[in-house]
């Protein structure tokens, strides 16, 4: 076993995602801890234009796996297992996204090693790796030992800070094995949620609902709030889930991302993938029974009452 | 077709609450069948309603007190469950992706399922992992995030999208045997109706541990160690309003005065 630390970069149609530069970073903190060398690793697309831009400062090598187009789980899963069994790295990072989430988990099972998801901080304490994780919807921080030599870990998106600025890594076309046979799966195209007739992520003002509004009904306080306040209505998932609302209107890591001058967030308690969609907010107000909620953390103002109480005082504030 | 659905009952936390160590006080916690797994019963259940599969069957790792939950599962149409847990399990610390798998593994072994539903995450350690970890275990095809299933009588791939981020979705194909993770909002969950419920305490509930399944102790052991857990620290110096809902109402209308976004 190495001290090196192996990262895998990504991307969809034919665009690097954020997580990439981000997967560098964390990389880069990892490899400074072991004293070993940071590999990173593309795999599909425009392998050529994706490694220049992954040459980056801290990449010692850019390995890339010219195979495919788009992310294909099958194709990723053999890729960097053949490549972490050539390099042999402590630490494998990959992106904790949708993606991430269809490969890391079979990579770490293919290679038998420990697998530590979702990670917001990460740390060597000797050979002892330490992840920092949320648990109970990010109610609490845990820390959590890796109790071996080789471990893997998914980082959660926007968490580290994207390497931007340029190096001098060493670019290597690693000539990965692929067994076709083994492709059980085949991506056949891509489609946007519903667009509808609001595009919420133009609006200055959006009073957002979750879970706490409780009935479906109660989106007529609500309705009556949006109007007097000339604003815009949008929500968190299990809004959508529910049916409330319609899929234009969701806020967050699966639907828009949102950058109002205020967003009104009203009985959400702050889900990470809610917060991935709007903590662009310039002001962030909550209304929320629970001053535990994870949306306290990143609210610049909170009511902590009743919505019910609160929404039509509010109301009456402005009829 | 045989359709298995890992179920959990997961932990679920008060508003206010207090840390014992690296639990929470058990005084806070309640119990409650895991969001995303309650989706992939409804997928299996519709499925067997719409005549594509024949059977649904539910695995829980889980002690005594989540029959509970499990009767849930059996309530909303599941046929039969699988609880498995012994003294070994009751001794682990944090059961990791790799010794979920490692039971989970060998109930797939010994039901030989078709198709493997179950939740994208759990909503208390959120791990996010065991399902894809698991088919890659027992070398089942998969699919992680799946939030539409096109399956018919005798297909041989299930036709799935996967819900990226920014609201894109992917369109696979994805041959069969698989496990495909289930994302909320794939279908409406039912309630469990009083004659279901009645009925669930009629079905076969089968306890098994870990010697039954011929899974040695040290598979569950894991690699991870809990060895701190605390309250996040607020990222940002949060004003609070004060008092009444008359008198918060009345300071919130005037910072949106303020910040010119309404009059």
């Amino acid at each position: 076993m190495s001290a090196d630390v192996l990262a895998v970069a990504e991307h969809r149609q034919g665009e690097l995602r954020d997580v990439s530069r981000e997967v560098v970073t964390a990389g880069t903190e990892l490899a400074g801890e072991t004293g070993g060398d940071l590999h990173v690793a593309v795999v599909g697309g425009d392998v050529e234009t994706f490694a220049d831009a992954l040459t980056l400062e801290g990449v010692d090598t850019v390995h890339t796996v010219a195979y495919g187009e788009e992310f294909n789980h099958d194709v990723y899963t053999q890729a960097v297992t053949q490549l972490a069994d050539a390099l042999e790295p402590a630490y494998l990072v990959m992106p904790n996204s949708v993606n991430g989430l269809d490969y890391a988990p079979a990579v770490a099972t293919r290679l038998e090693i420990p697998l530590v998801t979702d990670a917001v901080g990460l740390a060597t304490e000797g050979d002892t790796l330490v992840g920092t994780r949320e648990m109970y919807g990010g109610k609490v921080e845990t820390t959590t030992e890796v109790d071996a030599e080789q471990a893997a870990v998914t980082i959660r998106g926007a968490e580290w800070e994207p390497t931007e600025a340029a190096g001098d890594a060493t670019v290597e076309a690693f000539e990965a094995d692929i067994d076709e046979d083994a492709i059980g799966s085949t991506v056949t195209g891509f489609e946007e949620v519903a667009g509808g007739d609001v595009d919420i992520s133009e609006a200055d003002l959006l009073v957002s609902i979750g879970r706490g509004i409780e009935e479906e009904e109660n989106l007529d306080l609500i309705r009556e709030l949006v109007e007097a306040l000339d604003a815009t209505l949008s929500s968190s998932r299990p809004i959508v889930d529910a049916g409330w609302l319609p899929a234009n209107r969701q806020v967050g890591q699966s639907g828009k991302v949102v950058t109002p001058d205020v967003y009104i967030a009203i009985g959400i308690s702050g889900a990470v993938q809610h917060v991935a969609g709007m903590k662009g907010s310039e002001t962030i107000v909550a209304i929320n029974t629970d001053p535990n909620a994870p949306i306290m953390d990143i609210a610049d103002y909170a009511i902590h009452d009743d919505l019910f109480d609160v929404v039509p005082a509010l109301i009456e504030q402005f009829s | 077709m045989k359709v298995l659905v890992p179920v959990k009952e997961v932990a679920t936390v008060e508003d206010e609450f207090e840390i014992d160590g690296t639990t929470i006080d058990e005084r806070y916690l309640g119990a409650d069948l895991n969001e995303w797994d309650d989706y992939a019963i409804e997928e299996a259940v519709q499925l067997e309603e719409d005549g594509i599969v024949d059977e649904v069957v539910t695995v829980t790792i889980g002690d005594e007190e989540t029959e509970q939950t499990i009767r849930q599962a059996l309530a909303k149409g599941a046929d039969r469950a699988i609880r498995v847990w012994d003294d070994t399990l009751e001794d682990v610390d944090l059961l990791d992706v790799g010794a979920k798998v490692a039971i989970l593994e060998a109930i797939v072994e010994a039901e030989d399922p078709d198709l493997v539903l179950t939740g994208v995450q759990s909503g208390d350690d959120s791990f996010g992992a065991t399902g894809v970890a698991l088919a890659e275990a027992v070398g089942y095809q998969w699919g992680a995030v799946v939030n539409q299933l096109d399956l018919g009588a005798g297909d041989e791939t299930a036709s799935v999208h996967r819900e990226l981020e920014g609201g894109i979705e992917e369109l696979t194909e994805i041959d069969l045997p698989a496990v495909l993770t289930i994302q909320t909002g794939i279908n409406e969950p039912r309630y469990a109706s009083l004659r279901g419920i009645r009925m669930a305490q009629r079905k076969d509930l089968d306890h098994q541990t870990l010697a039954d399944l011929g899974v040695e102790a040290d598979a569950v052991a894991g690699d991870l160690r809990l060895t701190a857990m605390y309250e996040p620290e607020s990222e940002s110096d949060t004003t609070v309003f004060e008092g009444g809902a008359d008198e918060t109402a009345a300071a919130l209308a005037d910072l949106l005065r303020e910040k010119g976004v309404a009059q």
